[in-house]
Parts: structure tokens; sequence; C-alpha cells
């Protein structure tokens, strides 16, 4: 190593042992997925065609859809598909994967970075609130409103936001439709509610894990040392406690955003909004395998992907872990 | 705030109001073919008929009595989340204990396994999963089961590894007890406790899992409902202003928060006793 690179070296080892323990599972997952699909008893073209098909249309259909070859060399094609951008056909209306995915995978995305762009600021201010006025009044109602809300099915936070927002108030419309090419502000509109739900859904958690990294690094020795030399209690949050929170902090945020996206499946089906989560549903009803295999894959990969941005922004921000044993 | 109840002494108001809708729900449950006022699946109305003194929570999107459908919607969706969490945890706990007492080869590939499913959402596996088998009941508490276990075989190993290495679990070993009786004789008893207050935090769970499956359609498969496929039926009537789906979707919401209420309470109950969870 030379350069600015100097004395990073370790750091990017472990990182690049992470990412390729990363790729790994995910390789595994695909396996997981397909024999999840192809091996299970519950034979595909018996459950398209129905019970009453004859032998002769089964086995046409099998033909067609390459389950006459062996599992392996059908899990290889795939895979190899999957790597080349080829998602395949889907079998309950002919048209390719990948054409269909795209625009459905930038609206869930743009949904859920803007739950996130709100979401995860507001988790972290309540969390460092709570832990200013702990064990007071505010700290209670925020707790006791998290433990209430992480028990809250995700289809009650949404209905009540329908009925409340898009019905009785009719701010917001009740079916977040959005096409191509539509206006900025008006997406933004169509996306409220179901931005605000999602918020609502991870928002808890979000917090009273902010407020426990947060908290565990208040009972630290050099707070004690800022507490007794006379500092007041935001600024030893802010200049202490907060800087050394963050290494927890961003691995809370990361697992929540990975949260978020399986939340986002059913927000989607509430408000029937264009995304990923609905194509999946949908097509999950229809039996249509390789749309399943499909967008399976990208959830765990979008999910896996998060835990380990956690993991990394965990080793990056805390020396202790550069040196594994 | 306390609350004096007989036979459990003083109770703390949360938990006193969590257990009493976790018992009412219970009761719906156990009892709905004696107490429900109207067969389940039986047309008697109009649809979505307001409240009255005939129908106590109106009708449905069929014109079926809500209050009804929601009785014996409490006892399927009680049922399968009960069997899929004793699924998980007769499972989970067996493997676990076995994992950690056998150690090797065997811990090493169910760990990693468990790791596997473990990396993939829940949910998304789950609809996976439903893809290609039927959504029928024992499916349904076999996928949740099996799903939820890993969860379960987690606790329950790291419990059985700490207890493995005490000194009366190595006299057993060396009197030559057989890996059975190390496993439900020394270590079960001792890891009983961390595992009853893990106990309702998964049932939470399975109520919430098998409720998104429905309201997603692909749980419980009419004429048949549980609360999340109750949600599913009455959506439609949200936008105009009939409020039907909310009522079973505000019932799942109290029966997560009273059961957990009342786990929170005995676990502070048993910890003071006990000296901390994890055993």
């Amino acid at each position: 190593m030379s350069g600015p690179l100097r004395g990073w070296g370790p750091i990017l080892l472990l990182i690049a042992q992470r990412i390729a323990q990363g790729v790994l599972l995910l390789f595994a997952v695909s396996v997981l997925i397909f024999v999840g699909t192809e091996i299970l008893p519950g034979d595909v073209a018996s459950s398209i065609l129905g019970q009453a098909a004859t032998p002769q249309a089964l086995e046409n259909l099998r033909r067609e859809l390459g389950l006459d070859q062996p599992a392996i060399v059908r899990y290889f094609s795939w895979l190899g598909g999957v790597l080349t951008g080829d998602l395949g056909v889907a079998l309950s209306n002919r048209r390719d994967i990948a054409t269909a995915i795209a625009p459905r995978l930038s609206n869930t995305l743009f949904l859920a970075f803007w739950a996130a762009a709100v979401s995860v600021p507001l988790a972290i201010l309540l969390g460092l609130i709570a832990v200013r006025y702990r064990n007071g009044v505010v700290d209670k109602t925020i707790s006791g409103l998290a433990l209430a809300s992480t028990s809250l099915p995700e289809f009650f936070v949404g209905y009540v936001l329908i009925f409340i927002f898009a019905v009785t108030l009719n701010w917001f419309p009740s079916f977040s439709t959005v096409y191509e090419g539509m206006p900025f502000w008006q997406r933004m509109q169509a996306i409220a509610l179901p931005a605000a739900a999602l918020t609502l859904v991870v928002l808890a958690h979000m917090m009273r894990m902010t407020r426990a990294a947060i908290l565990n690094v208040m009972q630290s020795a050099y707070i004690e040392t800022a507490e007794l030399k006379g500092m007041s209690q935001f600024d030893i949050i802010r200049r202490h406690a907060f800087p050394n929170a963050i290494a927890p902090i961003a691995n809370v945020v990361m697992l929540n955003l990975a949260f978020l996206v399986v939340g986002v499946v059913v927000i989607e089906v509430i408000f029937v909004y264009p995304g990923m989560g609905q194509y999946l549903v949908d097509h999950v009803s229809k039996r249509d395998v390789p749309v399943v295999q499909a967008v399976g894959l990208i959830f765990a990969a979008v999910y896996i992907g998060l835990n380990l941005l956690a993991d990394i922004a965990a080793i990056l921000a805390n020396p202790r872990l550069r040196h594994p044993r | 705030m306390t609350l004096s109840l007989p036979w459990l002494g003083r109770v703390p108001i949360g938990a006193a109001i969590g257990l009493f809708f976790t018992i009412l729900f219970l009761f719906c449950a156990i009892f709905a073919q004696w107490i429900a006022p109207y067969p389940g699946s039986l047309i008697i109305g109009g649809v979505w008929e307001p409240a009255s003194s005939r129908h106590w929570l109106g009708t449905d999107n069929l014109g079926r009595d809500l209050l009804s459908r929601m009785i014996y919607g409490a006892q399927v969706t009680v049922f399968i989340a009960a069997m899929a969490t004793a699924l998980a945890f007769s499972l989970g706990s067996i493997l676990g204990f076995a994992a950690a007492v056998i150690g090797g080869w065997f811990d090493t590939i169910l760990s990693r396994f468990v790791d596997l499913l473990m990396s993939i959402p829940t949910l998304i596996f789950g609809l996976v999963v439903l893809s290609v088998l039927p959504s029928t009941i024992p499916i349904l508490i076999l996928v949740m089961g099996i799903l939820d276990a890993t969860r379960v075989y987690r606790l329950s190993r790291a419990v059985a590894a700490d207890i493995n290495v005490m000194d009366f679990v190595e006299a057993a070993k060396l009197r030559g007890e057989g890996k059975g009786w190390i496993i439900f004789r020394e270590i079960l008893p001792n890891a009983l406790s961390p595992l009853v207050s893990e106990l309702g935090l998964r049932f939470i769970y399975a109520v919430l899992f098998l409720s998104a499956l429905s309201f997603l359609g692909l749980g419980v498969q009419p004429p048949n409902a549980d609360w999340g496929g109750m949600v599913r039926e009455n959506r439609d009537g949200i936008v105009f202003g009939i409020g039907a789906a909310l009522i079973p979707a505000a019932a799942i919401a109290a029966l997560a928060i009273s059961v957990n209420l009342v786990a929170d309470w005995v676990l502070n109950r048993t910890s003071s006793l006990k000296g901390g969870r994890g055993g």
C-alpha cells in the first residue's frame, strides 16, 4: 500500500472479505429460492393448467418450460440468465420479466427513498430527545408509542391513514397511482400516504435502537468526566455521545432500511402502488414461478446488500472491529 | 399504577388490560361456535350495514354478520398462530439443544443453514414458497413454523451452549448418560425460563405474519377467514368511508399489544426472581 491508501490495507481487506461473504451468501440464497420453487412437491405445470389438464398438455408445457431437464441444468441456465440481466419470461402473460420490472423497481426505490429520508432523521432526533429526557414523561410516552407501533400490522396503519387523510379530509388520493412522465409534485402527493405509513412502521424500531445505542455510550467513563466538568446535557450528547454512537446508529439505520424494503410489499398492496411488492404478490397468486424467483432474488439481494452496508459502516466507524481475532 | 386481582396479587395496570384482552380473545377463539350470534358464512343482511342492535358491528362486504365473522376469525387466527408457534418451538429448541450438545459438523451445517434462511426476509421467503404450495391450513402452519423455528433455534442454541458447560451437565456426561438424556433431562428444564419469555413475542410475530399473508390473499382461503383475510374482504369499503376493514385490523393490533404487555409483565416477574434473562 502506498500514497493515500497507507494504513487502510487491513480495513480494505476486511471489507473485501465481507463483500465476498455477501456474494457467497447471495449465491446460496439463489440456490434456496430455486430449490424452494422447483423441487418442493407441487408441480408448476399442473398448477398452471389445473387439475383437469390432460397428460399430453402437461407434458407439452413441461417441455416448453424446460422442466424435462434435470434441476441442476435448469438452475445454472437460470443463474446464467440472471447474471446477464435476462430474468426470463413471465408464464402468465409471456412478457419479458426484466422490462416489466425496471419501471416498478424505480417506483419502489422512489417510495423507499422518501420514506427513509423522513424516517431516519426523525428517528434519530426522537432517540436523542428520549435520551435527553430519559425516564421522564417524554421518554416514557415515546417508548410506549414505540412499543404499541411495533405490534401494529402495516395494513392497520395504512388504512387508518387512508380513512383519515384520503376519505375524511380528502387531502391525498387513496390510491397511489403513478405513471411515467408524471410531474414531480403530483408524484410526491401520490406517495405521501404510503411513505407516511412506511415511516410509521419503521420509525419506532429505529428510534428505540437509536436510544439504546446512545444510552450505551452515555454509560462510559468519558461521559461522566464531561458531566463532572459541568457541560450541559445537550452538549454532552452532541459532542461526546453522538459521535461515538454513529456506528451503532448507522447499523440500526441500515437494518431498518432492510426492514423497510420488506414493509414495502404490504404497503404497496394497500395503496395499489405499482411497485415491486405489488408485482411479486400478483404473481405469487398467479403461481408465475419465473417472476417469483426473479423478484424474490432481487428482494433478497437488496436485503443482504443493506445488511452488508450495515456491517461495513460498523467496521469503518469502530476501530475495535478492524482487528478480528 | 397497579391493580389488585384475585390469585395474581398486584398487577400493573398495563398488564391487567393486556391480560383482560388476551383472555377475551382466547375465550372467543375457544368458544366461537357457542357464542357467535350467527353462522360465520351465512348472508343475513345488506352489504355493509351500519352497526345496529341486531348486528353489533354491522355487516360485511357480502352482508354477513361482522361480529360473528370476527369471533370465528379469532378462532382461525389464534389456532394457526398457536400451532405455528408450537411447531417453531419444538423444532427450534430441540435442534438448537442438539446442535449445542452434539457440536461438530452437525452444529456447523445446521447453523449455516439457519443463517441462510434468516438472510432472506421471512415474508419474501414465505411468498416464494407459497407460489408453488397450496395455501391450506396445514401448509401455512408448516411454512410459518419452520421459518420461525430459525429464531428459536438461535436462542436455544445460545442458551444450551451456556448450560452445556456447567458442572451438572459434565457430571451427567461422566456418568455416561446419552445425548437424549442430556438434552431433555439436563438442558431443557434449565433453558425453559428464557424460552418461555420468548414465547409471547414469537406468538405475536406469528399472528402478524399470518395476517400479512392472508391480507395479501395468500393465507387462509375463503370462505374461511382469519382477521387478515377479513381486512382484505372489506378493504374496498374504505374509500366509501365504511370502516368495516378497520375492525379486524384493530383486533390484530389489540391482540398483539395485549400479548406484548402480558409477556413483558411475565418477563419482569420471572427475571426479578431469576436475575436477568438469557439464563
